[in-house]
């Protein structure tokens, strides 16, 4: 019973840091049309810089806030020199673009910190359990991530929908033109658009920095996570990626954790224990196919245009 | 009419009796590696062009080709594993290994659009990896090492590096031509006009999407057979080979070389492959004057000089390699 409420936790807060990955591509996507496959060198990026300021600060704290600052700066910098030469074009275009941004990025990241992973360390007055439940322990680190996620969710929430920068970023994503005739500085709010989805991007980065190695191609694996996530939930919706990211996170958690035994129980013997790893690797690959097939625009189909 | 000599006819006649020289080559200059690495960029480049039918001419952007290759390569790899050592059952298994996965992707995935399409064949592909992955006894994600090329009895011994090039040049040189019928067929016509309007191929009455699904399984199944030829190259199968990274190299080499054109998808395999072999040396070449103590070590870092260029390729250079040779005809025709 511990195990299952602390693998549920897990889940949820896997899925909230998926969610932050996911609504960044997603806001990219739905406004600028944009295909980003470097989203995940920006979250490389951005546990990079943390492990870095972290270790010449000394303070956590302080470092994930400059690593924030740097790769919200890096996000608009490629904005400014690489991607908006590429709104409009073809989608083949961005990928093969943003291909090249990838080995830019995981080459200079080799180049500048050396092919070996660094580490963060957690301070001490996080890294303590505590009590949730009488009886149950849960990481205050993890719980920590969860509140932070969710501010920044609900954050995002009223940033879109209810100031005036939301509402010219929605009117941007429903026709460019019209907004640029009315005098909005087009060009600026999508490197800021830019810039806050690669901040975005950091902040997960440096979140899950303490809980994995940061490494080089930390971000290939999570970004094919994260466009799963942006399709299933409907791309250019933030509501579809919030429910998406909460599925994905506790479909692949609980998978891991539970699906080898829920198969031995039914297959038995060595069968299973073959093909248990494969298959819970694969249930949200397995998961999108299914919404797919069942709805080609995903679950939240952002209004067609 | 006189058919014009142009630079494009020119580079491509060369490139075509080039390969075919290749091995003599080698061995009168000493340099046997050559023929391995051209062996690779000619499977590499048939691995295209088949991705080229789907992606160019079709207008369907899949982003999970390389899974036919790891399909094609794992059929090949566990029949020889479980004592089934002839090529005459080896290579149709791969084949038609192949191309049920490819109709089983294709007949689900055509339902979707757009970056949806590109996202579900990656799903698909990244499937196969894990599903790779997960065969223990197949070597999980270690691989599985072959202990003998396909054996063709007493026609053919690919054991012979030369024999085994020419195999696969007669092979891609078939693959190119299949295409060139293919995509000047009726069928052809109509999945190129699916590409361009797919509503008003519908409304003349074609069903655009068992022709789309054709031409995906077509494509699947050349790659398939890919596969097989680079499990015996290599020698050896992996579940990397499948990774989503892979398939985005196909898709450097078709845009690379020249979307929607014959030869493009040869130029671009050669292109990227000439470049991840030599960029290092040149880039050492290039720092040697500056810091000559750090020179070799900077040539390890030559992707960080490739990402670049792939974006400016993408920015400036529409067309590709073949784009600019047409360029260069056009050029010198006018003027």
């Amino acid at each position: 019973m511990t195990l299952f409420v602390e693998q549920c936790l897990n889940g949820l807060q896997f899925g909230l840091l998926l969610f932050l990955l996911a609504a960044g591509l997603t806001l990219v996507f739905g406004i600028m049309d944009l295909v980003n496959l470097a989203h995940g060198s920006l979250y490389m990026l951005g546990a990079y810089f943390a492990a870095t300021f972290a270790a010449w600060t000394g303070s956590f704290v302080l470092g994930a806030v400059l690593a924030l600052g740097a790769t919200l700066v890096v996000g608009m910098a490629v904005e400014v020199v690489a991607m908006r030469r590429l709104y409009g074009r073809d989608h083949l275009d961005h990928v093969l673009g943003t291909f090249g941004l990838i080995l830019f990025f995981d080459e200079a990241v080799r180049l500048i910190w050396g092919p070996g992973g660094l580490s963060l360390p957690l301070p001490s007055w996080l890294s303590q359990p505590v009590h949730i439940l009488p009886g149950i322990e849960y990481s205050a680190y993890r719980l920590a991530i969860m509140a932070v996620t969710l501010t920044v969710a609900g954050f995002l929430y009223v940033l879109v929908m209810r100031t005036r920068v939301g509402m010219l970023i929605r009117a941007g994503a429903s026709n460019r033109e019209m907004v640029a005739a009315l005098g909005v500085n087009i060009k600026l709010l999508y490197t800021l658009v830019f810039g806050l989805g690669a901040a975005l991007a950091g902040l997960a980065g440096l979140m899950q920095a303490p809980i994995l190695t940061v490494q080089i191609g930390m971000g290939e694996n999570i970004l094919i996570l994260a466009f799963v996530i942006t399709v299933i939930g409907g791309i250019g919706s933030i509501r579809g990626a919030f429910v998406a990211a909460l599925l994905v996170g506790f479909i692949d958690t609980l998978g891991r954790a539970f699906f080898p035994q829920l198969l031995h129980a039914f297959l038995g013997g060595p069968a299973a224990s073959t093909a248990a790893p494969a298959l819970s690797s694969m249930l949200i690959y397995i998961l999108m196919a299914v919404v797919l097939v069942a709805k080609p625009e995903g679950l939240f189909p952002a209004g067609a245009k | 009419m006189s058919v014009a000599v142009t630079p494009r006819k020119v580079v491509i006649a060369a490139l075509l009796v080039g390969l075919a020289l290749l091995p003599l080559y080698a061995s009168l200059s000493g340099t046997p590696f050559l023929l391995t690495l051209f062996t690779r960029i000619i499977i590499l480049a048939m691995a295209a062009v088949s991705l080229n039918l789907i992606l160019g001419y079709g207008g369907m952007m899949s982003f999970g080709h390389a899974a036919y290759l790891g399909i094609g390569g794992y059929t090949v790899a566990i029949l020889a594993f479980e004592g089934v050592q002839s090529g005459l059952v080896q290579w149709p298994a791969a084949l038609a290994a192949s191309a049920l996965f490819a109709l089983i992707v294709g007949a689900l995935s055509l339902r979707t659009r757009g970056v949806y399409f590109i996202m579900i064949t990656l799903a698909f592909a990244q499937m196969a990896y894990y599903l790779a992955s997960g065969m223990a006894r197949y070597g999980s994600d270690d691989g599985l090492s072959l202990d003998n090329r396909s054996e063709f009895g007493g026609l053919l011994n690919l054991s012979n590096k030369t024999t085994f090039y020419y195999v696969c040049l007669i092979l891609l040189y078939a693959s190119i031509y299949l295409v060139w019928r293919l995509t000047n067929s009726r069928f052809g016509m109509v999945l190129r006009g699916t590409r361009s309007n797919e509503t008003r191929m519908l409304a003349i009455g074609f069903p655009t999407t068992r022709y789309k699904l054709a031409a995906f399984v077509i494509a699947g199944t050349m790659c398939g057979l890919a596969g097989a030829l680079i499990a015996n190259h290599t020698e050896f199968v992996s579940p990397a080979m499948m990774y989503w990274t892979r398939s985005g190299d196909l898709i450097v080499m078709v845009v690379l070389g020249g979307l929607r054109t014959l030869f493009g998808p040869v130029l671009g395999a050669l292109a990227l492959l000439f470049l991840e072999q030599f960029l290092p040396a040149i880039i050492s070449a290039a720092v040697r004057p500056f810091n000559p103590v750090n020179a070799a070590k900077a040539g390890e870092y030559w992707q960080i000089v490739l990402g670049p260029m792939l974006l400016l390729v993408v920015l400036f250079a529409r067309g590709g390699i073949d784009g600019l040779l047409r360029l260069l005809s056009s050029r010198e025709r006018h003027g």
